[in-house]
């Protein structure tokens, strides 16, 4: 298995390579920041002095190459809008949009094996239809109508929950509930179906023989095999989290990555857009891990790979 | 272009893998309509393509046209017309005509987007999946790049660089789905082309071609088409994202995804600005999952008695 790692972090380090290349030169198409951030009548010095106090002065290869002196040290340098280190920014931001994620895949999780498990207990029965129709409908509900609707409701109308913030437990209810929607559906529809066929297993057919109750079999000895393809999902779509709640996170006022980046994006805030792009990516990786950690636990067969 | 959308792609899809003959199709429209779900799912396509062709051409007057004193008029009032019955926007444009007239943008998007990621995709597929070699390794390498990058974000930056405009927009949908198609065609090419039938294509002195159109490509389409119709709903998704973080499409176009996004600021006074655009494209996704899924249990052989067996006793 850790050869199996191993070859993997070589993998992760060379996509992540071609990622820090692509995002350094893509986010200098964007254009000067020096059109942002100083007065539109600036003089000709003063737009000089900018570049040369933030090294934009320099030809883009020599940039380049400085950047990745630096990212050797992980030092992705200051933001331009805050003037405090870009990566201190970032991991500010990260805990908010990793605890959404945890949270809202956390819950989807549970909700979406237990309903998945007992759907597949008897194929196209009404629990069955109910379960799939309702999945179907959560897997294709838009985020940010979901998220317009749950606080038009639950904060304008009922005033449950307040509009926005992140202080309280409360302020994290709505959010949660939005991001869970659509990985509960899609978990549901794999969970029933990798169910369906995991109780044909011979296995299975022993268990029935020898008389174990069909609640035991399913919970016990099906469930576990039947994990796999969950985790695949519910980790695909954490990592769609990680990398964009967005929307979620700009309508609901909540200070995570997502919501960091495209402010970054809009204000030309280099540093901030590497170092959050840099970080994300090695999160999701280490999410990865865990998911194979998961898989091996679950299942002797991959151990050996 | 609009056919792509909804009622075409079971053409194909379920004629490839049932028998070609054309009788098929009226057994095949019997069983959707014992499945009620499915067949609203259907319905509500055919209006949203309805929509789509004629729309613009009858009711872009009635979206344009300003009435002031009707500017966030509430929904459900007869008092001003069947224009304004679903209200007024915030400079007095009736909703409900002008939800009609974006459709056609708003599928258009899609459709194009879906289209060029599908064929972009199964040809850079086939190649890398047919030929192999360092090509085959080259185009895998940069799909795992471009897979790597948040496609938010990927889009966020390419609509930063050139400007907002239809054909960009496109672009960047299409440019973040390609791997999806890339990967499964590549998948199932690995697969197909070491079976028998190919082998004694080859045997017979096929060239690559012949192999690939004739007896590669009908074996892996239904699966592409059935990502595709799930994918159509993604990018109507994906463009709505968009355009609510004011990276899409831009005023005076217009698609639903605009109309969500122009709608927010009024959220508290004037919910229903927000609120139709938003039913009109959870409706349509919904509907696209619905009867995509309704296409999977029909294709596969395994579960389709599933909905034969009903037949007799039902009807």
């Amino acid at each position: 298995m850790t050869g199996f790692l191993g070859k993997r972090m070589l993998w992760s380090a060379g996509s992540l390579i071609g990622l820090v290349i692509l995002v350094f030169f893509m986010a200098r198409l964007t254009g000067s920041p020096a059109d942002l951030y100083l007065p539109i009548d600036a003089p000709n010095e003063m737009r000089e002095e900018f570049a040369r106090l933030h090294g934009f002065d320099l030809p883009l290869w020599q940039q380049f190459a400085n950047f990745l002196r630096d990212l050797l040290v992980f030092d992705f340098g200051d933001s331009l809008r805050q003037g405090r280190p870009a990566v201190d920014l970032v991991l500010e931001a990260l805990p908010t949009t990793l605890l959404l994620a945890f949270w809202s895949i956390g819950i989807a999780l549970m909700v979406a094996v237990i309903t998945g498990a007992l759907a597949a207990w008897r194929p196209n029965g009404i629990f069955d239809r109910i379960a799939t129709l309702l999945s179907l409908i959560g897997a294709s509900l838009p985020n940010f109508w979901v998220a317009i609707v749950g606080v038009l409701v639950f904060a304008v109308q009922l005033r449950w929950v307040p509009t926005s913030g992140t202080g309280t437990v409360v302020q994290w209810v709505l959010p949660v509930a939005v991001l869970a929607i659509r990985p509960c559906g899609l978990i549901v529809q794999v969970a029933r179906s990798t169910m369906i066929s995991v109780l044909s297993a011979p296995y299975v057919k022993t268990a029935e023989a020898k008389g174990v109750p069909r609640r035991a079999i399913i919970f016990v000895h099906a469930l576990r095999n039947a994990m796999l393809p969950v985790i695949t999902v519910a980790g695909d779509q954490a990592a769609g989290i990680i990398n964009g709640a967005v929307i979620v996170e700009t309508i609901f006022g909540f200070p995570g990555v997502g919501r960091l980046m495209i402010d970054s994006i809009s204000y030309r805030d280099f540093a901030v857009i590497q170092a959050g792009v840099m970080i994300t990516a090695i999160a999701i990786f280490l999410l990865n891990v865990l998911i194979d950690i998961a898989y091996a636990l679950l299942d002797p067969r991959t151990r050996a790979a | 272009m609009m056919a792509l959308t909804s009622t075409d792609m079971k053409g194909p899809a379920a004629m490839t893998l049932a028998a070609p003959e054309p009788g098929r199709l009226a057994p095949l429209l019997a069983m959707l309509w014992r499945d009620k779900f499915a067949s609203c799912a259907a319905l509500i396509l055919l209006v949203t393509v309805f929509a789509a062709l004629i729309g613009p051409a009858f009711l872009t007057e009635a979206a344009t046209t300003m009435n002031l004193r009707a500017r966030n008029a509430p929904p459900f009032e007869m008092a001003r017309g069947l224009a304004y019955i679903l209200g007024g926007d915030s400079l007095g444009r009736g909703i409900l005509p002008r939800i009609i007239v974006a459709t056609q943008n708003t599928m258009m998007i899609a459709a194009s987007a879906v289209l060029s990621s599908l064929v972009i995709g199964t040809v850079l597929g086939l190649i890398a999946g047919y030929r192999g070699g360092w090509v085959g390794d080259v185009i895998l390498r940069l799909t795992d790049i471009l897979m790597s990058f948040p496609s938010l974000l990927l889009a966020m930056v390419v609509l930063y660089v050139f400007d907002p405009s239809i054909g960009n927009v496109i672009f960047v949908l299409a440019l973040t789905r390609i791997p999806i198609y890339l990967r499964t065609t590549r998948a199932e090419v690995l697969e197909v082309r070491t079976r028998m039938f190919v082998t004694a294509a080859l045997v017979a002195g096929a060239g690559p071609l012949r192999i690939i159109l004739r007896h590669i490509l009908p074996i892996i389409a239904p699966t592409l088409l059935t990502i595709a119709t799930l994918d159509f709903a993604f990018v109507m998704l994906a463009e709505a994202s968009l355009s609510f973080l004011g990276l899409g499409v831009q005023a005076p176009e217009v698609t639903w995804g605009v109309m969500v996004a122009e709608g927010r600021n009024y959220l508290a006074n004037a919910w229903w600005l927000a609120f139709w655009p938003g039913l009109a494209i959870t409706l349509v996704t919904m509907s696209l999952n619905l009867l995509s899924n309704w296409l999977r249990v029909v294709t596969d052989p395994v579960q389709r008695w599933r909905l034969e067996r009903r037949m007799p006793s039902n009807g």
